[in-house]
């Protein structure tokens, strides 16, 4: 068997073994989304977005789990964004070889890859004991401290694209630092920043732990705080884990709206990385 | 070989062989003055002791083989190395008699009165117009029309104007590369700075583009003092008054472009102009 052959088979083969396990990984998420249709297209309903969590046996729908998730995921993004951005920002502008800088980067990649859950105890001790009681405000923090991570990643990542031709250009004008920074390099990289920005927003969405030991869940409507407050992944994880029928079905629906969501999510952060503003 | 036999070789046309410095003003007024300087790149040494001087409306051409600090001395002069630790110059640069190599000093204001363009085109991630109105507004506030006639003619200046006036409004990224270059030395002109540093300037350029760039740098010699590094002989033959041929760190020669392309005192030089190293 010559050379060439040889190739055309190692090739053929290592396609093959490529195909199948490209498909056997979609095959799992085609899966879980038909799984998810199929059971939750029934629970999307009108009344789901219109009712609260109802008592076992009544009818209802998530209207307050909603609205804590959207407030929830809102705090820790205002939150967690700022934080992130000028923490990505000093690590990539400010803090090159510098001993300081590595050990940041060191504790952020760390952090990115703290179990959820372990961010959950954190804050149930450090803000739910002290308070006293379980709030929405330790919810967001919780949701935000998952948030910080990944957008001080995404921002540095981001911001070591850009060509430092770019900044000597900047500065060769006499631009100050901050300028530069601000006007040239957040503008060159700033849709690979939004993207981080959506990514982290799509994983908070759906984090159960965090918001356990935190939020914890509320039956009612609130939009109090500092108090409890209901919100999607508990309330699905409660609901699924009921014996009751009508709560399961509820629970299908919530996990099919966060599912939803996030692929839209992603979808987006896809759609914004591969349009270019200056495209014209 | 005899001098007229290495200018014939280089293809140097007859005309700018026995041509003056081609300018009224006979003797040119020193703009700056390099002395005794050194950079380190941490601790290599990448130029040795060079001194030289900068004639205002003149070019000054530094030619050598890649790596021998030509782009070095270029980037010392706006100190636009500092960006970058573990980078450092000894010695002193006098421009108009003040040492800019002073510590203190304050950077932004130094780099505003000395532009830089660079080998790749830099446009700015923002409009044509907001590219050269940045430089600008940085040291000026300006109303809205007298913003509008720096940027035409900054814009006018580099020669692309007529290609842009229509798209002011559009990406300076949709351009050309010929085009984004023009950009960049109509963004360096609009703030009108003293010293002008191209560092390779039309190196990723095609030829006709390349003539366009040299063909501005005549018109800018008449208001500033420019300094090119260039890897193409024929263009420092072409475009400047004087030549500085640099080899490993060190300055070799510095002269009148005419004698350097007709009567090189050193041998390396001669080498070098004619082909035959580097």
């Amino acid at each position: 068997m010559d050379l060439y052959t040889r190739r055309r088979i190692a090739n053929a083969v290592v396609m093959s073994l490529s195909i199948g396990a490209t498909a056997f990984g979609l095959l799992w998420l085609v899966l879980v989304l038909w799984t998810l249709l199929e059971n939750g297209i029934a629970a999307i309903t009108p009344a789901l977005f219109s009712q609260m969590t109802p008592p076992p046996g009544s009818t209802g729908g998530l209207l307050n789990a909603i609205f804590g998730s959207v407030v929830m995921t809102l705090i820790a993004t205002l939150v967690g964004t700022p934080t992130g951005i000028l923490a990505g920002t000093f690590l990539a502008e400010y803090s090159r070889g510098s001993r300081f800088g590595e050990v940041v980067r060191f504790i952020n990649d760390i952090l990115l890859s703290a179990p959820s859950i372990i961010v959950g105890l954190f804050v149930y001790e450090v803000m739910v004991v002290r308070m006293g009681h379980f709030s929405a405000w330790a919810g967001s923090m919780a949701l935000a401290i998952i948030v910080i991570p990944v957008v001080v990643r995404t921002t540095e990542d981001m911001l070591n694209l850009v060509p430092n031709a770019l900044r000597e250009a900047a500065a060769a004008l006499g631009s100050p630092k901050w300028k530069v920074i601000v006007m040239v390099s957040y503008r060159a990289a700033i849709q690979g920043m939004v993207t981080g920005v959506m990514l982290a927003v799509a994983r908070i969405a759906g984090e159960t732990a965090p918001l356990l030991f935190t939020a914890l869940n509320n039956q009612f409507w609130s939009t109090n705080l500092n108090a409890p407050m209901a919100n999607l992944p508990v309330v699905i994880f409660q609901f699924a884990m009921s014996p009751y029928a009508d709560w399961q079905v509820l629970a299908w629906g919530g996990a099919l709206l966060i599912t939803l969501t996030v692929l839209c999510l992603n979808i987006g952060a896809r759609a914004l990385a591969s349009w270019s503003t200056f495209k014209q | 070989m005899s001098p007229n036999d290495t200018a014939a070789r280089l293809g140097v046309p007859p005309e700018l062989s026995d041509r003056g410095l081609g300018s009224p003003e006979a003797v040119p007024s020193q703009k700056a003055e390099i002395r005794n300087v050194n950079f380190f790149y941490d601790r290599f040494q990448a130029l040795k002791n060079i001194s030289l001087p900068l004639h205002d409306k003149r070019v000054t051409a530094f030619i050598g083989p890649s790596g021998c600090g030509k782009s070095t001395l270029l980037r010392i002069l706006n100190r636009i190395y500092e960006l970058y630790p573990g980078q450092r110059a000894t010695g002193e640069v006098l421009v108009d008699g003040e040492n800019i190599l002073e510590p203190g000093l304050d950077l932004n204001l130094l780099r505003a009165k000395i532009g830089m363009v660079f080998q790749k085109p830099t446009p700015f991630p923002m409009t044509i117009y907001d590219n050269i109105a940045f430089g600008i507004r940085l040291y000026e506030r300006l109303t809205r029309s007298e913003l509008d006639d720096r940027i035409e003619a900054a814009l006018r200046r580099a020669a692309l104007w007529d290609e842009v006036k229509d798209k002011l409004r559009q990406s300076g990224l949709g351009l050309s590369g010929g085009q984004q270059q023009r950009l960049c030395i109509a963004r360096a002109v609009a703030v009108e700075p003293e010293i002008l540093l191209l560092d390779e300037p039309a190196s990723a350029l095609d030829p006709l583009s390349t003539q366009r760039i040299e063909e501005l740098i005549a018109e800018l010699k008449d208001d500033y003092c420019i300094a090119i590094v260039t890897h193409n002989m024929q263009q420092a033959a072409r475009s400047s008054d004087y030549t500085a041929f640099m080899y490993l760190g060190e300055l070799i020669e510095f002269d009148e472009t005419e004698r350097i392309f007709t009567h090189p005192t050193q041998k390396q030089t001669e080498d070098y102009i004619t082909g035959r190293f580097g």
